[in-house]
């Protein structure tokens, strides 16, 4: 069940000029949050922007085992991510959730291999976590356009995440898309049952999905696309899925996903 | 204080034959089917709750991009994405029933016989409150719109479902017109209870660095507070040209944009748009419409229907 939270604003990180972690005082909707799940977030009271703009879950903050908030990862694009850049301590942030279905968080002796590109990053933490959680290894497979545009990789090592990057300008790991190591990493892999995760621009979803599947791997894609409310009322967020042999038809993002079988999708 | 009657009838309205429990019913196309609301909200406490359009088939809708946000507004072209007539009575309307909702069914047709032939399969459902008549959703080509924007079409199509239900029914006009007050008469004339507008404007917005139209569908229809004023001035106009019960919107987002559109002469309001942004709206505008029943010493809130004071005698 969502909760609609007025979560006041704990800290704001820039990490970059474009990227920040925004912690918000929201334990009612970080303490019910599964591991893939958004919330719907407005910064704004008055008409503009209008609509909430939707942000998964990056990390849920504990304190002594209780959930106390949770934080977001946004690289400013629009005018909501730029009041998300902005924001001060203390100021209030509107924000629904937990929306949506989560990942089917895999056990050993399965690997879990998440792939991420930019701020794709975001669904991951909190993944990672509930993985480790079930003893289960898993690989980070994160990519960039630069090694200044990589975060939390400390983060996940320390919790014994195996990290692989890429840039495209080659500034750390491979130089070229996510797909370079990933298809690297599947050819050492040849016996090992692996569930492949992934987040970032759709052009990356189709081609990881693809990656994968050559090697007989199921994946687990989170989408975004442009949603308008997060609760399957408004019926902007489509994408269109498998449907026979043959078929496809539009499904509701925010509601039948964002986690989608990569296969599932009808890419393009 | 006053000595207002049960706070159940003071928010009661009545549109025709129909009583709705207060005046505040979900827009079609900004609701779903009610049910994806059922963890926000107890459907019984809404007035009622136009559902998606409806045609008789399944419909995929057009493609993304769908929606696109422009200043105080929203543009939408969403193309009637829905299940049709059969799936919705078998899989929505028992539950839509059981949580004791007020349904109002939207209806569209490609053809005058496709509207005749939904309203007849809705008449025999269980649990359908009122037919709105869509005769105004400007994003498909076929049907719709073309009966909205001309007056015979409308008379047309509100007299022959007229002649198989004794639903309440209630055409949806479009704001796409010269003279929206004539269009609410040519309904009435063909024997509707009531009008419900707007539905929305026909609008476009570009992408200028690629010069791209930011809708698949190139064009859509614009909702939200930026066009709040234009729909209570043709609220307005409707209400002094009919005598059946003119249901307002048009960028309701407060109990406040309520009562100016009761003011201005509607019987009961719809919310749309406005629910993407705050799911949690509904009491909200209820506790709001209260204080104000209460703060100006009214007994119902139907009393304010109409009651703008122009200073004209």
């Amino acid at each position: 069940m969502p909760v609609d939270a007025e979560a006041r604003v704990i800290s704001n990180t820039r990490l970059s000029p474009d990227y920040n972690v925004i912690a918000l005082a929201a334990p009612e909707i970080a303490m019910r949050a599964a591991p893939g799940q958004f919330v719907m977030v407005r910064l704004s009271h008055e008409a503009s922007p209008l609509l909430r703009r939707p942000f998964s879950v990056f990390e849920v903050l504990r304190a002594n085992g209780r959930a106390e908030g949770l934080t977001l990862l946004s690289k400013r694009i629009g005018t909501t991510t730029n009041l998300l850049f902005d924001a001060g301590v203390g100021d209030v942030v509107a924000c629904l959730g937990p929306l949506g279905r989560p990942f089917d968080v895999v056990d050993p002796p399965t690997d879990a291999w998440m792939v991420a590109g930019g701020v794709g990053l975001a669904p991951f933490a909190t993944l990672a976590e509930a993985l480790r959680a079930r003893d289960t290894n898993v690989t980070l497979i994160y990519g960039a356009r630069t090694n200044r545009e990589l975060f939390y990789l400390d983060w996940f090592r320390s919790r014994d995440v195996r990290v692989v990057l890429a840039t495209e300008d080659g500034s750390a790991g491979d130089r070229g898309r996510v797909t370079l190591p990933l298809e690297r990493e599947l050819q050492g892999a040849s016996g090992r049952d692996v569930m492949i995760y992934a987040c970032g621009p759709e052009p990356m979803l189709e081609a990881v999905t693809h990656v994968a599947s050559g090697h007989g791997r199921r994946t687990q894609v989170s989408v975004e696309r442009v949603m308008g409310c997060g609760l399957g009322g408004c019926y902007s967020c489509v994408i269109p899925v498998r449907d026979g042999p043959t078929g496809q038809h539009y499904v509701r993002s925010c509601i039948a996903g964002p986690v989608f079988s990569g296969e599932d999708v009808v890419w393009g | 204080m006053t000595t207002a009657g049960s706070d159940t009838h003071r928010l009661q309205v009545a549109i025709g034959s129909l009583t709705l429990a207060n005046p505040i019913i979900a827009a079609s196309g900004c609701f779903g089917y009610g049910l994806e609301y059922t963890e926000v909200v107890d459907l019984s406490l809404l007035g009622g709750i136009a559902v998606k359009g409806l045609f008789l088939a399944e419909r995929q809708g057009h493609p993304p991009e769908r929606i696109v946000e422009t200043p105080s507004g929203l543009l939408n072209a969403i193309g009637l994405q829905g299940i049709g007539v059969h799936r919705f009575i078998r899989e929505k309307l028992p539950e839509l029933r059981a949580r004791r909702a007020t349904v109002i069914v939207n209806i569209c047709g490609s053809t005058l016989e496709e509207y005749v032939e939904l309203a007849r399969i809705l008449s025999d459902a269980e649990g359908v409150a009122a037919i709105e008549l869509n005769i105004s959703c400007p994003n498909i080509k076929e049907g719709g719109i073309t009966f909205g924007c001309s007056l015979h079409g409308t008379f047309d199509v509100v007299s022959a479902v007229r002649k198989v239900t004794r639903l309440p029914l209630i055409p949806k006009l479009t704001p796409n017109v010269t003279d929206v007050a004539a269009f609410a008469k040519a309904s009435e004339e063909a024997g509707a209870d009531a009008v419900s507008l707007v539905n929305t404007f026909l609008a476009m917005a570009i992408d200028v660095d690629t010069r791209r139209p930011k809708l698949s569908n190139v064009m859509g229809g614009l909702s939200g507070p930026a066009i709040r004023p234009i729909a209570v001035r043709m609220v307005y106009e409707c209400r002094h040209a009919v005598s059946i019960p003119v249901i307002g919107m048009g960028g309701i987002a407060s109990a406040k944009d309520v009562l100016e559109f009761m003011i201005a002469g509607a019987s009961a309001v719809q919310v749309g748009t406005a629910n993407f942004a705050d799911p949690f709206i509904w009491k909200k505008l209820l506790d709001g419409i209260r204080e104000y029943l209460d703060r100006h010493g009214i007994q119902r809130i139907s009393d304010i229907t109409g009651t703008v004071n122009t200073g004209e005698p």
